[in-house]
């Protein structure tokens, strides 16, 4: 085996032949993994809420549709979704909204990472939220109709403040995984956290790939155990007092 | 008040209602009992529509429960319900528990449904747990503020669907004492329960449900005086409970 030659201040050289620094590089990647997990998050909260929904209410038509939402979102691969949205979609809208999409649409891997990650994971928010209200007692929602609550007034206030207290837990490691799926992006050409990784130890900086893979990766890790503590955080501050899960 | 004509319900090809006709008249309290799995949830709930029926006709105060048309938000704002695991909002404190429909069903403001809600919960009795949580409270009580909940809307008959039977023995009592001084008040009530004491002192009528259908419906006095004269599967009911 060569000697290896440990060097740990590679992150903080400056990138020959230009004015820039590494940790300039993977602190811009962190930014947009950042940016386009959060934004996913929220694209994929919104819309996961409303297909779980669905899946529960009364009508058989409306719920076989989301069913079936989630079932196509859910099992293409993360990666095919993203190039799906990327190269197919423009192809198979009208004409002009093709073209603006390829040429004058703003940050186009950014946004298309950001629907393609937000749809992708609303599928699995959708299931989610579907097991935490099948998960309260039966009679909750007719206590709630019986008080006079509309069908929706009964969801608002009745099952669902319980149904999302009840997967926290499971919405935690979603949440979690927003970021790390956020990394296929590099395929479509996003500048992630990944992306910097490996333009910096492929072109640049081959003599020393371990030790900004490694910063790498604790970056990931900072940020799966913000995003952990920030969701205990939410759990404590809606934990219902007197409550046993479960419900009977 | 509610008007119950020929009503059948199936579950698929089960019959779970045959050809129920009844009535509560305004002031009355009628008592609704039988077997397990006769049928007695099914039909109080299908009075204000939580459960839909297939033949027949419900009326509320006029209304058709079965009519399309009908408002039924509306119409169940206007009927109360007790059911017999409480089923109070756990998220909220009893105080919200006890204001959230006023607000948001009948529009009332805060501080009146507020005002309305407290003075029922010192009714029950329970005035100082206010600002507690559902979980914190034994049975009982939770049972207790279930009622003044329902109470809270100003209903104009208040259906129970064994209300006292997930109770432990010891605090049946406390509900049945706040459903009592209802019954003398005035109220319209119908009430499935097995509570014969509660039906022998404040029952306008007793009716008698066995496999989906009305077996009985006769005055309390004719119910628990004549027992020969009440039909076989009745007595061997009233033989049964009666034991304990
Ligand atoms: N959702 C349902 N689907 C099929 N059968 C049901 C359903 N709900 C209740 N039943 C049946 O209907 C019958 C009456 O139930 P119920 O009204 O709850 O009886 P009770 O309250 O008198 O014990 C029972 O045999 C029960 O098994
Ligand atoms: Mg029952």
């Amino acid at each position: 085996m060569s000697q290896y030659q440990w060097n740990w201040s590679v992150v903080l050289e400056q990138v020959s032949g230009t004015e820039e620094f590494y940790y300039q590089w993977l602190a811009a990647g962190l930014g947009w993994t950042v940016a386009t997990a959060l934004s996913a998050w929220v694209l994929a909260l919104v819309v996961g809420s409303l297909i779980g929904i669905l899946r529960t209410v009364p009508s058989k038509p409306v719920a076989a549709l989301a069913t079936a939402y989630v079932e196509v979102f859910r099992n293409i691969p993360l990666i095919v979704q993203m190039f799906l949205w990327f190269f197919v979609l423009p192809e198979l809208v009208p004409h002009n909204l093709g073209i603006w999409m390829k040429q004058s649409m703003p940050l186009p891997e950014f946004t298309t990472a950001v629907i393609a990650l937000g749809f992708f994971t609303s599928a699995r928010v959708a299931e989610q939220v579907r097991t935490g209200i099948l998960a309260l007692p039966r009679g909750q929602k007719n206590a709630g109709l019986a008080m006079g609550f509309t069908l929706g007034q009964t969801y608002r206030y009745v099952l669902l403040p319980m149904a999302y207290r009840i997967v926290i837990p499971p919405l935690t490691s979603e949440f979690m995984n927003i970021f790390k799926n956020s990394a296929v992006a590099l395929a479509i050409g996003l500048t992630e956290l990944t992306f910097q990784m490996r333009q910096i130890t492929g072109e640049y900086a081959p003599a020393n790939p371990i030790e900004v893979m490694t910063v790498v990766s604790a970056l990931y890790l900072l940020v799966a155990f913000s995003v952990n503590r920030v969701m205990a955080l939410i759990e404590r501050k809606t934990r219902v007092p007197g409550y046993i899960s479960g419900g009977h | 008040m509610i008007q119950i004509n020929n009503v059948s319900k199936w579950y698929g090809e089960f019959q779970v209602l045959t050809d129920c006709t009844t009535e509560v008249k305004k002031g009355e309290v009628v008592v609704v009992c039988g077997p397990s799995g006769s049928g007695k949830s099914t039909l109080i709930k299908t009075v204000n529509a939580l459960e839909p029926f297939q033949k027949g006709e419900i009326l509320v105060e006029g209304v058709s429960v079965g009519d399309p048309k009908t408002n039924l938000p509306k119409l169940r704002s206007r009927v109360g319900m007790v059911f017999q695991h409480f089923e109070l909002f756990p998220h909220l404190s009893i105080t919200d528990n006890l204001i959230i429909a006023q607000m948001k069903v009948l529009g009332r403001g805060r501080d009146e449904a507020m005002d309305k809600g407290l003075k029922l919960l010192d009714r029950v009795g329970l005035k100082a747990h206010a600002h507690k949580f559902p979980g914190q409270l034994s049975g009982g009580q939770q049972q207790r503020v279930a009622i003044a909940r329902a109470l809270a809307m100003d209903p104009i008959v208040m259906l129970f669907d064994e209300p006292t039977s997930a109770l432990d023995p010891e605090m049946v009592n406390e509900v049945l004492d706040v459903m009592v001084e209802l019954a003398q008040e005035g109220m319209t009530m119908m009430c499935v329960t097995h509570e014969m004491g509660f039906a022998r002192k404040v029952a306008s009528r007793v009716i008698f449900m066995d496999r989906g259908q009305i077996v009985e419906d006769c005055s309390k006095d004719d119910f628990f005086g004549h027992l020969d004269a009440r039909s076989e599967r009745a007595r061997q009911f009233l033989s049964k409970i009666l034991q304990h």
